[in-house]
């Protein structure tokens, strides 16, 4: 029952979506066509323009426009990229995978800065360790991705002649070793903004986890300290923890717009942006749509693995 | 109220880059932000550029100064947006429950149906861009926060007796709301203002560091960062400054927020 209604909202959290990125899009000065082709709109010839007016679908209703795009996403049909010569379909099935690629490797070392150090942080509070743990926090949510990357690029490139991505982008199927090079600077940027919240949820989870009656009885069983840290005390804490972990996925897909464009990796983040640039506003428009499906879809595996991590959500 | 180091250490760093703000706005810096002065590009920091001097020979640290004016100037702006959209939302769905609750309900979850950054750059790149655009595209996206945040706390607090005992005497629904209820959630919203400062300022200097923000000439951190890019080994202090200077403004409203939380939420009390 629970889980129907969870669907349901979702389907209709979607269709809002849909329709805010389609009402958007209409709200741009002028319409798509004097965007798109600038001072050029003005040498258009009234049949051209009407010509261009009917290919785009302009002369029909609001309404619509609006369902026969939304008909047309659904069956695979995102519209055409005139700059890149590709389908937007073909363009995500590209970027996409990057994104999908950079995302679980940033998640993964958010996840060895925060949780090691949020453990430390909380093994004694208010000592050197624990203001280690604060400061690393503070500058991980104070210090903005386009900063640290672009800060990277240049010392890596100058100081250590390390610059992967000056070469064209090799996927990881191409080659691997040279992929995961060109990854290892945006990832590393992108999980050090998201090692923040995890290192705090973990300090804050590990000290709450840690004065509950089970582990006391646990250590007076003689449960050895470091067995006792990690399965009681961590895996007890690690519900937050993967909550907050799922919770960054919003941040890691805005932030990746920011870092895919500096470190010239063609994501799905890089497509919106260079879609903007070029005022392809067919291409923004299906992104941004497949951008929010992601999203919401991993806030519904987040909680369905949330479920499947917490016994007592299990239980009941 | 107890004392917290991360609120005074905050509250001083804020103070001293406000100062630099108002004499921004009062004109009151050492040279025009925007003056071209080509004879002195370049120029390394001394004491008559303190921060040195950039490709076109203007001034860092006047740019730097008005830079923050300007970033304060939009994260103010689009919170006090946000605050009081989100808050009235918060109230209201909590509140009225029902219809209300079930509409105001739809519309956050659409807008966090979004990342963050995305949807501030999708709305920044349809909309004519100034200053006060980019406010209304930063704040849409944090209203559904503050929606979130005073929500639930209204809906405890609405089976509360007092606020009973108000309904019972008759008294309006919006005078309960804004007589009994909001003062008692006031805490919650003063720390969601200050994170969400943080979190607006980086969303500005972002934004400007795509191209998407304020519109040149008017000098913003975000795109000053992405002037000096190609600079770095020419001119570092071209970076090294706003660079800094963004750190810290975010630094001071982070700390901020922590130390209200610390001293304000009720949860922390008795705590460390």
């Amino acid at each position: 029952m629970r889980l129907r209604n969870r669907i349901l909202t979702t389907v209709g959290t979607l269709f809002g979506v849909a329709v805010l990125v389609f009402v958007m899009l209409r709200a741009i000065p002028g319409d798509q066509i004097t965007a798109g082709l600038g001072t050029e709109a003005a040498a258009l010839t009234p049949a051209q323009r009407q010509a261009l007016e009917q290919y785009y679908g302009l002369d029909q209703s609001l309404f619509t426009q609006f369902f026969s795009w939304l008909g047309n996403m659904l069956t695979g049909n995102f519209g055409y990229s005139a700059r890149q010569q590709q389908s937007v379909l073909d363009l995500t099935l590209h970027s996409l995978p990057v994104t999908i690629e950079l995302a679980v490797l940033s998640i993964v070392l958010a996840l060895l800065i925060g949780v090691p150090l949020g453990m430390l942080a909380a093994s004694r509070t208010n000592s050197a360790r624990d203001a280690l743990g604060q400061v690393v926090s503070l500058a991980g949510l104070s210090v903005p991705a386009f900063l640290l990357a672009t800060t990277l690029l240049s010392v890596f490139a100058a100081s250590f002649g390390f610059n992967p991505n000056g070469q064209g982008f090799a996927t990881l199927a191409d080659d691997p070793l040279l992929n995961l090079r060109q990854m290892l600077l945006p990832a590393l940027v992108l999980g050090f903004g998201i090692a923040a919240p995890i290192l705090r949820t973990t300090r804050t989870a590990v000290l709450e986890v840690r004065s509950e009656d089970f582990v006391r009885t646990a250590r007076a069983k003689g449960v050895p300290e470091r067995r006792l840290q990690v399965r009681h005390v961590l895996g007890n804490a690690l519900v937050p923890i993967v909550t907050m972990t799922g919770l960054q996925f919003g941040y890691l897909l805005g932030g990746a717009v920011v870092v895919e464009q500096i470190f010239s990796v063609p994501g799905i983040g890089r497509q919106v942006l260079l879609g903007i640039q070029q005022k392809e506003y067919a291409v923004v428009q299906s992104t941004v749509l497949v951008i929010a499906l992601a999203f919401v879809l991993v806030n519904l595996l987040t909680d369905a693995l949330y479920r499947v991590i917490d016994p007592r959500v299990r239980a009941s | 109220m107890r004392r917290s180091p991360a609120l005074l250490g905050g509250a001083v760093i804020l103070a001293l880059l406000a100062v630099v703000a108002v004499a921004s706005f009062a004109g009151l810096l050492p040279y025009d932000p925007i003056a071209q002065h080509p004879p002195s590009r370049f120029a390394a920091p001394s004491g008559a550029h303190l921060f040195g001097t950039d490709q076109f020979g203007r001034d860092v640290f006047s740019r730097v100064a008005s830079g923050v004016g300007n970033s304060a100037l939009i994260a103010l702006v689009a919170v006090a947006f946000a605050t009081a959209a989100g808050t009235l939302g918060g109230l209201v769905s909590g509140f009225y429950r029902g219809v209300a609750d079930g509409a105001i309900g739809g519309v956050t979850n659409v807008l966090f149906a979004f990342p963050p950054l995305l949807l501030a750059l999708s709305l920044a790149s349809v909309l004519d861009r100034n200053w006060f655009t980019i406010a209304v595209a930063i704040a849409i996206v944090y209203v559904p926060i503050f929606v979130r945040v005073t929500r639930g706390p209204v809906l405890s607090l609405r089976e509360i007796e007092y606020v009973r005992a108000a309904v019972s005497t008759g008294m309006s629904r919006w005078q309960i709301m804004f007589r009994h209820v909001l003062p008692n959630i006031t805490s919650i919203i003063v720390i969601q203002i200050a994170l969400s400062l943080s979190w607006a300022v980086l969303t500005e200097a972002s934004l400007s560091f795509l191209g998407l923000g304020t519109p040149p000439p008017a000098p913003s951190l975000g795109s000053m960062i992405y002037e000096a890019r190609s600079l770095v080994f020419v001119a570092p202090w071209t970076l090294i400054a706003p660079g800094a200077v963004v750190v810290l403004l975010v630094v001071g409203l982070n700390l901020l927020g922590d130390g209200l939380r610390d001293t304000l939420d009720p949860r922390n009390r008795g705590r460390r």
